[in-house]
């Protein structure tokens, strides 16, 4: 069974609300689930979409054919009547759309009419809308009933008993109308997580005992900022809503100078105005985490839309060299994952690391059997109390083996912590002289970086073991990629390489993907962008040319049927 | 009891004669009248001649960027809140290159002291106009004078309701001192403007220039009295006040966030185990 239910409307109808209840029940009832979300930069009004995808096996791509579609616009109907599966329904309220459409595909259900028959208020209507998709797909409510007491628990007894008739009625009416209807999902048992990109990287930070994050709220990122401002209380974080994204890293670097681990977030535009900022962590040697959710530029670009434009960006961004590591997370599950990795490796080094994620990985949840909290490392790399106090001396730039300095915190002990964004000594110091700054990038530069490099994991590899044709990719299309070589899998020798790991490039000691690539005769790197970014960055550091490239820039994700079709 | 010696940083790159010198004995001899050892407070600073500073004396520091030395300052604060902060800054990297940061911080009312190096002209980079340069005034760059109206950081602070505003003057350091130590001791962000003669680049505002116009506050003047330290703040020309122009008591964003009710941030241990239990959220 692989089924997609796609929700159509204006903003502010409650796409989100139906998709994510179903999402929900779906993933709490043991299937694979997969959703995409598709919106325009306002609150109220225009068109947008939610996808859901189930299945009784992994799925991590959004398809194109609908099996379920529920118009809650007339746009809806125009944009995807022909997107339906052979066996594929469209419901929708005549009512509400003004017009009624005769085809047997069509299934008419009084939204609005059953939510005040049966919930005693229109605003139900969309609780009728998931009871009819379940009925259609004749799947009982226990689960969602109980999502209800849950939900509303606060709002009290009457409010989940109108929701669960609501749901009644709309599952009573599709089962009772939609003859037709042949969906027969696989019944499983368990249950699975259902996260999110962005959510993901909030839990991850949470989960490393980030203290604090200052951000400025710029789509996608704002979803992180939303998730830890919720934990706020409950792990005593603070996260401060900056003036500005200058303000933001500023008031980061200077949270982590005193001694907590500190983040923020923000996309293209943002981390424009932060890039100052960047070459300021790199040159005080001050560890900080920086999320940067892209969207399409450029500029203004398309706010609420995907691209893997900012690969090159983040590479380069920050005058003057140094270090600096960048992630880019393929699925929810590594981006928890490599959000602590990324703290990890921020502290561990006094370097910025960037998470570079997208709007499609951002919003897009999956489900998983769980996260392995024993895998998180909490190693804290400070000098604290005693082991500072007992130092007979201290310099924050004191030349070592590793170029990393042990890192101490003012106010902690007697030792002054000197940090200075000017070239300085030892101390912290100012100074002019060529001999301590070519001292100092060998420290704080080649020694780190050389380290560095050789914590970063290699891509992973899926598929036949000597393929002809290899998918590379990297950062949010890795579910496309592994769907795309399961689906050609039959009639190709076909494999993927996804790199998770960007910079510094992984080294070929671990796995060698030259060598994966030199042998196969079609090579194509697939990105959601317009240049080939990232085939370039291969280039520069392998000398390695993909032999075809695919590149996507409307400001859409791929989907399984438009990459595989 | 902390002495000069303990104080005794590098050697100033200043000009001689610079007001420089004079602000930096007065924080000196201030730190000791307080009692305050070095390792006890962080000095932050941006770019230009005064974000020099910390260089010059004994303190924890952080030297950043131009202009942003209070989101630094802000940063460090709500991590560790037990732990002063000042700021020492110039007219171009706090009213220039960091108005933004200047505004949105005496609205969080966020817990530092902001000591500005005011000679309205830029030394760093050789004698340009400031934001506190008068109308008028011809450099390299402003062949014709400048066009631009003259920044008034005093009236700016009081509009905007700034916990703690004052004015000091480089040449009168008694007075100066003691007014960082009361700028020191508030509870809440506080801007110290102090005039301060560039004798490289400023051939109007003279050390004489100065000399002749200010004058100290009288005692009985009221700096509670938000409408009286407007018009004394929009003062500037013939006479210019120096001292306290504007205090409040207003709660600082340091005592209104819960979380840091009992300890600080960097204080705080982490409870790994509650991850168990928001993890669930998810199913």
């Amino acid at each position: 069974m692989d089924y997609t239910i796609k929700i159509g409307g204006a903003a502010g109808q409650g796409i989100q609300t139906i998709g994510g209840t179903l999402a929900k029940v779906f993933a709490r009832s043991g299937y694979h689930v997969f959703t995409h979300q598709d919106y325009e930069s306002r609150v109220r009004g225009g068109h947008n979409f939610y996808q859901v995808r189930l299945s009784d096996r992994p799925v991590m791509s959004s398809r194109d054919r609908i099996d379920i579609l529920v118009a809650l616009d007339h746009e809806s109907i125009i944009r995807y009547e022909k997107d339906r599966a052979e066996h594929g329904f469209i419901i929708y309220d005549s009512d509400t759309l003004k017009q009624e459409h005769e085809q047997p595909y069509f299934l008419d259900v009084p939204f609005l009419e059953l939510a005040v028959e049966s919930g005693g208020n229109k605003i139900m209507a969309n609780t009728v809308a998931v009871g009819s998709v379940l009925g259609m797909l004749g799947m009982d409510l226990g689960i969602l009933n109980r999502s209800f007491e849950d939900r509303f628990r606060k709002k009290g007894e009457d409010i989940i008993k109108a929701n669960i008739n609501a749901a009644k009625a709309g599952r009573d009416f599709a089962l009772k109308k939609c003859e037709k209807c042949a969906f027969t999902p696989a019944s499983l048992s368990g249950r699975k997580m259902l996260i999110a990109g962005n959510d993901a990287i909030g839990l991850g930070a949470v989960a490393s005992g980030v203290k604090f994050y200052a951000a400025y709220p710029m789509t996608p990122s704002t979803g992180i900022m939303n998730y830890i401002a919720g934990k706020e209380e409950e792990y005593g974080i603070i996260v401060e809503q900056a003036e500005d994204e200058i303000a933001a890293i500023n008031m980061v670097i200077g949270a982590s100078y005193a001694g907590v681990r500190s983040m923020t977030g923000t996309s293209g535009g943002g981390f424009a105005l932060m890039v100052e900022g960047l070459s300021l962590s790199g040159m005080t040697e001050t560890p900080v985490v920086i999320a940067l959710a892209q969207r399409p530029g450029p500029a203004t670009g398309l706010p609420t839309r995907t691209e893997q434009g900012d690969l090159q960006f983040a590479l380069y961004a920050g005058h003057g060299e140094f270090p600096r590591v960048i992630f880019a997370p393929g699925t929810p599950e590594q981006a928890f994952y490599l959000t602590n990795r990324a703290f990890s490796m921020a502290e561990k080094y006094q370097v910025p690391v960037i998470i570079l994620t997208d709007q499609y990985l951002a919003d897009s949840e999956w489900t998983f059997d769980g996260f392995d909290i024993g895998k998180i490392q909490l190693s804290d790399h400070r000098l604290r109390k005693d082991a500072l106090e007992n130092l007979s001396a201290y310099n924050r730039y004191s030349y070592t083996d590793s170029g990393v300095t042990p890192m101490a915190f003012p106010c902690e002990s007697r030792h002054l912590v000197v940090n200075d964004s000017d070239e300085h000594n030892e101390e912290g110091h100012m100074i002019e002289d060529a001999e301590t700054r070519l001292k100092m990038m060998d420290k704080r530069l080649f020694k780190k970086l050389s380290r560095i490099r050789k914590e970063i994991a290699p891509p992973v590899f899926y598929g036949s073991a000597n393929p002809d044709i290899v998918l590379a990719g990297w950062g949010s299309t890795y579910g496309l990629l592994k769907e795309s070589v399961d689906m050609l899998m039959e009639t190709n020798r076909i494999a993927m390489i996804h790199f998770s790991e960007i910079y510094p490039f992984p080294q070929r000691e671990e796995f060698d993907c030259l060598d994966l690539l030199n042998k196969a005769g079609l090579t194509i790197c697939i990105e959601n962008n317009a240049t080939g970014q990232f085939a370039h960055l291969v280039r520069a550091e392998t000398g390695y040319e993909f032999t075809a490239r695919i590149n996507k820039y409307d400001g859409r994700p791929f989907t399984l049927d438009g990459l595989t079709g | 009891m902390p002495t000069l010696k303990d104080y005794k940083g590098g050697h100033p790159a200043w000009c001689p004669g610079c007001g420089n010198f004079s602000i930096l004995k007065s924080f000196k001899d201030a730190m000791i009248d307080l009692d305050m050892e070095p390792h006890r407070f962080s000095i932050v600073s941006g770019i230009g001649q005064a974000a020099k500073f910390p260089h010059y004396v004994k303190c924890n520091a952080f030297n950043g960027l131009h202009g942003r030395a209070l989101p630094v300052a802000a940063g460090i604060r709500l991590a560790n809140h037990e732990h002063p902060v000042m700021i020492f800054t110039g007219d171009g990297d706090c009213y220039g290159e960091g108005g933004n940061h200047l505004i949105h911080n005496i609205r969080r009312n966020i817990d530092v002291t902001v000591f500005v190096h005011d000679n309205q002209i830029y030394g760093l980079t050789k004698g340009q106009a400031s934001p506190t340069s008068m109308e008028g005034m011809k450099t390299k760059n402003q062949p014709f004078g400048v066009f631009s109206g003259q920044f008034n950081p005093m009236a700016m602070a009081v509009a905007l309701d700034c916990s703690f505003v004052a004015r000091g003057f480089s040449g009168d350091t008694e007075h100066l001192k003691e007014l960082m130590k009361a700028a020191f001791l508030h509870k809440g962000f506080a801007l110290v403007d102090i005039l301060q003669p560039c004798v490289s680049f400023n051939k109007i505002n003279t050390y004489e220039w100065y000399k002749q116009r200010v004058y100290h506050i009288e005692p009985e003047y009221d700096p509670e009295d938000r409408a009286g330290a407007f018009s004394r703040a929009l003062e500037w020309g013939d006479s210019i006040p120096l001292g306290i122009i504007f205090k409040n008591s207003r709660l600082t964003i340091e005592e209104r966030i819960p979380v840091i009710k009992d300890a600080p941030l960097v204080k705080h241990s982490f409870d790994h185990s509650a991850i168990e239990r928001t993890l669930e959220e998810f199913y």
